[in-house]
């Protein structure tokens, strides 16, 4: 048996309970691996109904035609989510006081290295999502972990672009989506029901948005709290 | 066993050792890799559910995506009310409870 | 799944962590074999590599917080971890 923490002679007391826990919790996996064996082995799930409207959607690469067109509205909702955690942290404190030794000579040239490949990986992850496994979550995590890569090393965007454009950049993902959206119940769509002829081009521009917004906010998750206001550090 | 069901078995052990690794810890900070794995256990039943198609049901995969970004998101912002707790009350542990 | 339990279980938390991201480094591979090449990038840029990242980040913070305390925390970490 694991010993998680430092042991106090309370814990002698729970071993009973420990021993009633595992004994739990086996019989839940029991019950939810006898649920999904009882499935049955091949099930059609969606894939047919997905398969019969992809020429409709705009994109041929199934799963982005779902996340950025048959469930839009899921795609804006978790924008939504990523700023709501962002704010989250931020409303937690401000960016805590790091001392920034320089880089060791390692770090610096990997950075220098991969971060304009990231970059370039990202921009192609985003055009691919179209009709090979790629797309803006895939392409925006890439950017994210290139945003983390340079904060590494110490780098910090000068003051002025960390007031409004930093916060235009990270709206600018759910601002394009719902944009987008609303102007199509204007011309008399539902929400996000893209007409097929206009859905790549659509799709191709939410997607920009959203690839920029999703790294711009991992990485600013990444940062730990919120920019201060005025200069820099 | 076929394929699929094989990882939806790991998918359901992955959740399980997740749980308990949940409630054991009093550390924040494995509470919130347990809760990660427990997710991943999740992502993979999804997954492994939906290879049962011929063409591997993409539905899933979107929801898997979109779970996994919101994972992160919501582990961000965990850690940092972890660290913020920590400032507070000067230790990222649960106390330890006496059951009396 | 071992991956998993040695991560959940490692006394040492920032072994515990390093763990944690070889195991989703495996997901992303697990991912590749079930024909979701989409997860598989997701997971790799994100499990991997941001989650490993804020996880570490995050043990260095609080690692440079109770040393300054007369805890009985045993990590000896330099903060060049991070």
């Amino acid at each position: 048996m694991i010993n998680p923490t430092p042991m106090s002679e309370e814990h002698k007391q729970q071993v009973p309970l420990q021993r009633l826990l595992v004994l739990l919790l086996a019989m839940m996996a029991a019950g939810l691996g006898y649920a999904v064996l009882s499935l049955p082995p091949s099930a059609p799930g969606l894939s047919g109904w997905v398969a019969e409207n992809l020429d409709t959607s705009g994109v041929s690469n199934p799963v982005t035609a779902v996340l950025l067109n048959f469930r839009a509205y899921d795609t804006l909702l978790e924008m939504g989510v990523l700023l709501l955690a962002l704010l989250g942290v931020w409303s937690l404190g401000s960016i805590p006081q790091r001392h920034e030794p320089t880089p060791g000579a390692v770090l610096a040239l990997l950075a220098r290295l991969l971060v304009p490949l990231l970059i370039l990986v990202a921009g192609y992850l985003l055009w691919v999502g179209a009709y090979a496994p790629g797309g803006a979550f895939q392409a925006g995590s890439v950017l994210g972990a290139a945003g983390v890569l340079l904060l590494l090393t110490g780098w910090y965007p000068d003051a002025r672009w960390m007031g409004l454009p930093l916060r235009m950049t990270l709206v600018a993902g759910l601002a394009v989506f719902v944009v987008v959206g609303i102007v199509l119940i204007a011309l008399g769509e539902q929400l996000l029901e893209y007409p097929p002829p206009l859905a790549a081009a659509l799709i191709l521009l939410v997607e920009a948005a959203a690839t920029l917004s999703i790294g711009i906010t991992l990485a600013a998750l990444f940062m730990g709290g919120r920019p201060s206001a005025g200069s820099g550090r | 066993m076929s394929h699929a069901f094989f990882y939806a078995l790991l998918g359901v052990g992955l959740f399980t050792f997740g749980l308990y690794a949940l409630i054991i810890h009093n550390h924040l900070l494995r509470k919130i890799l347990a809760l990660n794995v427990m997710g991943s256990g999740v992502f993979l039943v999804l997954v492994a559910l939906a290879k049962r198609s011929q063409a591997a049901d993409p539905v899933p995969h979107a929801m898997v995506i979109t779970g996994i970004v919101v994972a992160i998101s919501a582990t961000a912002l965990a850690l940092a009310l972890m660290l913020r707790l920590q400032a507070e009350t000067g230790r990222a542990e649960l106390p330890e409870e006496s059951l009396e | 799944m071992w991956l998993a339990w040695q991560a959940l279980a490692s006394p040492d938390l920032f072994r515990a962590i390093v763990l944690f991201v070889a195991f989703g480094l495996l997901m992303a591979i697990a991912w590749v074999r079930l024909d979701a090449p989409d997860i598989a990038l997701a997971e790799a840029a994100i499990g991997a590599g941001l989650t490993g990242a804020l996880l570490l980040a995050a043990l260095a913070r609080l690692d440079s917080k109770t040393a300054a305390k007369p805890a009985p925390e045993k990590d000896d970490q330099s903060d060049a971890h991070e």
